[in-house]
């Protein structure tokens, strides 16, 4: 029973840690669904993901300050605009390098490799070292009661700091809403037909009639603009800076590697799963515990079941 | 109709077609035969532009078709049947007609047409491609390659490992197919049923054509279909 009751007690912090996590899934869900959806139709293993998301931050950044003015109209205006620069910025490398490789799975590694530096680089000579801030377009501390029991009764309380941000919540409604369109429109639109149908077998999917190459940089717009987006999103809590793609990168490799790559519910559990446990391990313990468990968590994976959680095997 | 003239294809450095020559022309049907190996395959992925042609045209009804991207050649009217039916087998039936007519304006007589020659699967239209019988599975790939209105069908083994009864039905699917005025190349293991269809017959030996004759002499003469084929 005392267990109970100390875990009661720390309710607050669990709520919190939870929400938290939910935010960080939110993010990572995003990032991952376009990892996955890139290498699920083009069997490219993107190592510049991250650099799509930094892009992402850093045009949003640069978009907002610019348009200036109250932050819910440059926001926004960032918010629309950055993901469709890089998205199609991304369309445009899939073209100029990505295609010369002929998507060979050991060829693409090394271009985007190649390509992670000069985004990097590139970022850093024109945006510099200094992270950037912006305002998050709204952004109110909802209070959030508890209840404890005094001489036998139970009494409500407002625990000092648990409150939680409506511009965070918006962040994960915004998440769910975006991956639940993506869903439904590659199950029910023309688009996402071809897309499963480039995905099954491009050389069939050629000899009736689709564009595999126009499909291929398509897909690989969306899904960097997909990086791109959680990017934007994050910025208001996190600050654009030029290096801050390597550790989105590492995060959704772990989702996919967990989730299985290609199987787009198998990324969205795996993301719920990470973020939770990330942020519990990191409220309650430390940092540096929440990334061994998810390194663990990996490792774990790889050894039982190397397609992943949900993933299938292909023949 | 079409007419592939002296094309050479290889697989990178390896040449597999040496200056292959056919044509095939309405309401007939070319049977390709030649043994495992011989190119029948690679012909056909030619035709599709699935592979590059390095030397040679391939033209069809006037337009040349060899060297133009590869999702292009359907959309002159050429259907594909792939050796191996090649379904999109996580796709519904309807999903892989879809697919077929994703390129055509008018998507439902197209798509009513080729049912009504396979009304089997219209009871199966939102079932897994993958979940059904080969039999079924087969009458998918014709209706799917219908799905693109073609005037010309190129066919790679499509009875290959089905049952008899099956096999018969996908011959007068093919014979119906020849009265509607369709182009047809046939690639066929099975002698009665070359035998049954044949207007004409090409040999293919090495990525060479090395015989055409029609299918009447064959049919006078079919210790020839032995020769040739070593069977
Ligand atoms: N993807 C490939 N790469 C290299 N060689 C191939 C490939 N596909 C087929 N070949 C070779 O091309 C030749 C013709 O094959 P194919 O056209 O499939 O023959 P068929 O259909 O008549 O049995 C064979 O020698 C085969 O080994
Ligand atoms: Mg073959």
């Amino acid at each position: 029973m005392g267990y109970v009751w100390q875990l009661w007690a720390d309710g607050p912090t669990i709520l919190i840690a939870l929400f938290e996590g939910a935010l960080l899934a939110a993010v990572l869900a995003l990032m991952a669904a376009g990892l996955s959806l890139v290498f699920g139709v083009m069997r490219v293993v993107n190592v510049a993901h991250g650099e799509f998301y930094m892009l992402g931050a850093v045009a949003a950044w640069f978009i907002a300050s610019q348009i200036g003015g109250s932050p819910a109209v440059s926001f926004v205006a960032a918010l629309i605009v950055a993901p469709l620069l890089v998205g199609a910025l991304a369309a445009m490398i899939d073209i100029t390098v990505i295609k010369k490789v002929n998507y060979d799975p050991e060829r693409t590694i090394v271009a985007t490799i190649g390509l992670l530096y000069i985004i990097q680089q590139g970022t850093l000579m024109g945006f510099g070292a200094v992270p950037r801030a912006v305002e998050p377009p709204f952004d109110h501390r909802i209070a959030i009661p508890w209840w404890e029991k005094v001489d036998g009764v139970w009494e409500m309380y407002w625990p000092w700091g648990l409150s939680i941000s409506t511009y965070k919540v918006f962040v994960i409604v915004a998440a769910i809403v975006i991956i639940s369109a993506l869903r439904y429109a590659m199950t029910h639109s023309k688009a996402g037909l071809i897309m499963r149908a480039t995905q099954l077998d491009s050389e069939t999917a050629q000899a009736f009639g689709i564009p595999v190459g126009r499909v291929y940089a398509g897909v690989f717009g969306v899904g960097c603009g997909l990086a791109a987006l959680a990017g934007v999103l994050i910025l208001p809590i996190q600050q654009a800076h030029y290096l801050m793609g390597g550790e989105a990168l590492l995060s959704s490799f772990i989702v996919v590697i967990i989730g299985g790559l290609g199987s787009f519910g198998g990324t969205i559990i795996a993301a719920i799963i990470i973020g939770m446990t990330d942020s519990i391990l990191t409220i309650f313990f430390s940092p540096i515990i929440a990334k061994i468990v998810a390194t663990l968590l990996v490792a774990l994976v790889l050894v039982f079941k190397p397609t992943g959680l949900f993933g299938t095997k292909r023949q | 109709m079409l007419e592939v003239r002296s094309i050479n294809v290889a697989y990178g450095p390896v040449p597999v077609l040496r200056d292959l020559s056919l044509t095939a022309n309405q309401g007939e049907i070319l049977c390709l035969l030649g043994r495992n190996g011989a190119g029948k395959t690679t012909t056909m992925k030619a035709i599709m532009g699935l592979l590059p042609v390095t030397a040679g045209t391939v033209t069809f009804q006037g337009n040349t078709i060899s060297n133009v991207p590869a999702h292009i050649v359907p959309t002159h009217g050429i259907g594909y049947i792939p050796q191996g039916r090649k379904l999109f087998g996580e796709l519904t039936v309807a999903e892989n007609l879809a697919v077929g007519l994703q390129t055509r304006k008018s998507p439902q007589r197209v798509m009513d047409a080729a049912l009504d020659m396979f009304p089997a699967l219209k009871t199966r239209l939102n079932q897994r491609s993958e979940t059904l019988s080969g039999g079924e599975q087969t009458m998918l790939t014709v209706a799917r390659a219908l799905c693109v209105d073609p005037h010309l069908l190129l066919l790679d083994e499509p009875t290959e490992g089905l049952q008899p009864s099956m096999i018969k039905a996908i011959r007068d699917a093919i014979l119906q197919l020849r009265r509607d005025g369709k182009a047809i190349i046939l690639v066929e293991q099975r002698m009665d049923s070359v035998l049954a269809v044949a207007d004409r017959v090409a040999f293919i030996e090495q990525g060479q054509i090395v015989e055409t004759t029609d299918g009447d002499s064959l049919r006078a003469n079919p210790s020839l279909l032995r020769a040739r084929l070593g069977v």
